[in-house]
């Protein structure tokens, strides 16, 4: 496989140096001329010292035949160009972009970047499992990223306390597999009847969440004062 | 006809001065406050000092109801996302991005971006002076196509992008 990674920061390094162990084609664009020079120091002949924003230089690294393109820099705007010229310009199938600040990562699927990877966001999901909230917790994104495996943890007040799981209205396109109840994890049945403090674990579309937020913590009003 | 633009260098605070003068409301984005220097005393439109790249950002300052939208920052790049998050997430009417890399304006403006390009203009003033030939581009090359032409996966509606929460946004 024929990957271009573009940005030689330390994400791009490592994935290079990965890419290449594993014994893929690569060729890594760096556009700062010393820090090039460093990495083809290490890694070896593979770099291309130039903007990858530019058609030009994409066109020499070979994006043409790219099987892959992963735009990881450091700046959202140069990462989604990256994608962009890639795809629509070079006919690459499948781009991948990293994208820093999460509010566009909506923005980047929309506009037709493939794969969008979020560290921030990724680093928020792993904090907030660990802070006790009265919301629905975002455990991964399955698929295209439009299926969210959720978890509720359910408290006092919640709908779903002394309701078994048939009685609950789940909505459409989205289900509930298994809880955690004292730590124990086990597969959730019709029968099951859920108690406070368990933790209910769903897949679900994005957009069933509104309604998954109902039936698992309780309307949205009454949360107010959280 | 209101009027937003991103970036106040010389281009942004001419025009600006242009559009306000001509008496319609303008709206200036720069993440630097010095950059408002640059306007005349006269300036009678706001001038805000915020991300032009931002969503929100620009949704307060009113791009979704824009009948003109200009990006003219120093970065070619971030004039194409502020375009792009004018015209797909917030639905502003005319958007217009300075895109000084050629071949960058020419395929922005085949996925439906209106680019202005300051590479081919003044090669083709200085042509045009020396009696060379010339490019006979147009100035701002209006938008031939959409990048959802040729999506092989689904696209969301315009409307719904950065609506309500992105993946687990609303914590």
């Amino acid at each position: 496989m024929f990957v271009l990674v573009v940005g030689g920061g330390k994400v791009g390094y490592y994935l290079s140096r990965e890419l290449i162990e594993s014994g893929h084609e690569v060729v890594l664009m760096e556009k700062d001329r010393p820090r090039a020079d460093q990495i083809a120091d290490e890694i070896g002949s593979v770099v291309v010292p130039h903007d990858g924003c530019e058609g030009k230089y994409l066109a020499e690294a070979g994006a043409n035949r790219a099987d892959i393109v992963a735009a990881v820099t450091g700046d959202d705007e140069d990462n989604l160009v990256i994608c962009q010229m890639a795809r629509h310009h070079f006919d690459v199938k499948r781009t991948i972009a990293r994208v820093n600040n999460p509010k566009n990562e909506r923005l980047f699927k929309h506009l037709g970047v493939d794969e969008i990877i979020s560290p921030t966001r990724m680093i928020l999901g792993s904090i907030e499992q660990d802070i006790p909230v009265h919301e629905l917790l975002h455990l991964a994104a399955l698929g295209e990223g439009e299926l969210e495996l959720i978890e509720a943890h359910l408290q006092a007040g919640s709908p779903a306390v002394g309701r078994a799981t048939k009685d609950l209205e789940i909505p459409a396109g989205c289900a509930l597999f298994a809880y955690i109840r004292e730590g124990v994890a086990a597969p959730l049945g019709p029968e099951t009847v859920l108690r406070e403090g368990d933790k209910v674990i769903a897949i679900g579309k994005t957009e069933c969440e509104t309604l998954l937020h109902e039936q698992l913590i309780g309307a949205a009003e009454a949360l107010d004062g959280r | 006809m209101k009027t937003v633009i991103v970036g106040c260098g010389r281009v942004g605070a001419t025009l600006a001065d242009l559009f306000d003068r001509a008496g319609h409301e303008v709206i200036l984005l720069d993440l630097a406050t010095r950059a408002f220097d640059r306007l005349p005393a006269t300036f009678s439109g706001s001038a805000i000092r915020g991300d032009g790249t931002d969503e929100d950002t620009l949704r307060r300052a009113g791009a979704a109801d824009a009948d003109v939208f200009l990006a003219l920052t120093e970065g070619d790049n971030r004039n194409v996302m502020a375009a792009q998050v004018a015209a797909e997430a917030l639905g502003a009417k005319r958007t217009i991005a300075k895109i000084n890399d050629p071949l960058r304006a020419a395929a922005y403006a085949e996925l439906g971006l209106a680019t202005l390009c300051r590479t081919s203009l003044m090669a083709d003033a200085v042509a045009d002076y020396v009696g060379l030939p010339v490019s006979g581009l147009p100035g701002i090359r209006t938008p031939s196509g959409t990048h959802h032409d040729d999506q092989h996966h689904a696209t969301e509606a315009p409307a719904s992008v950065g609506q309500g929460a992105v993946r687990g946004q609303e914590v």
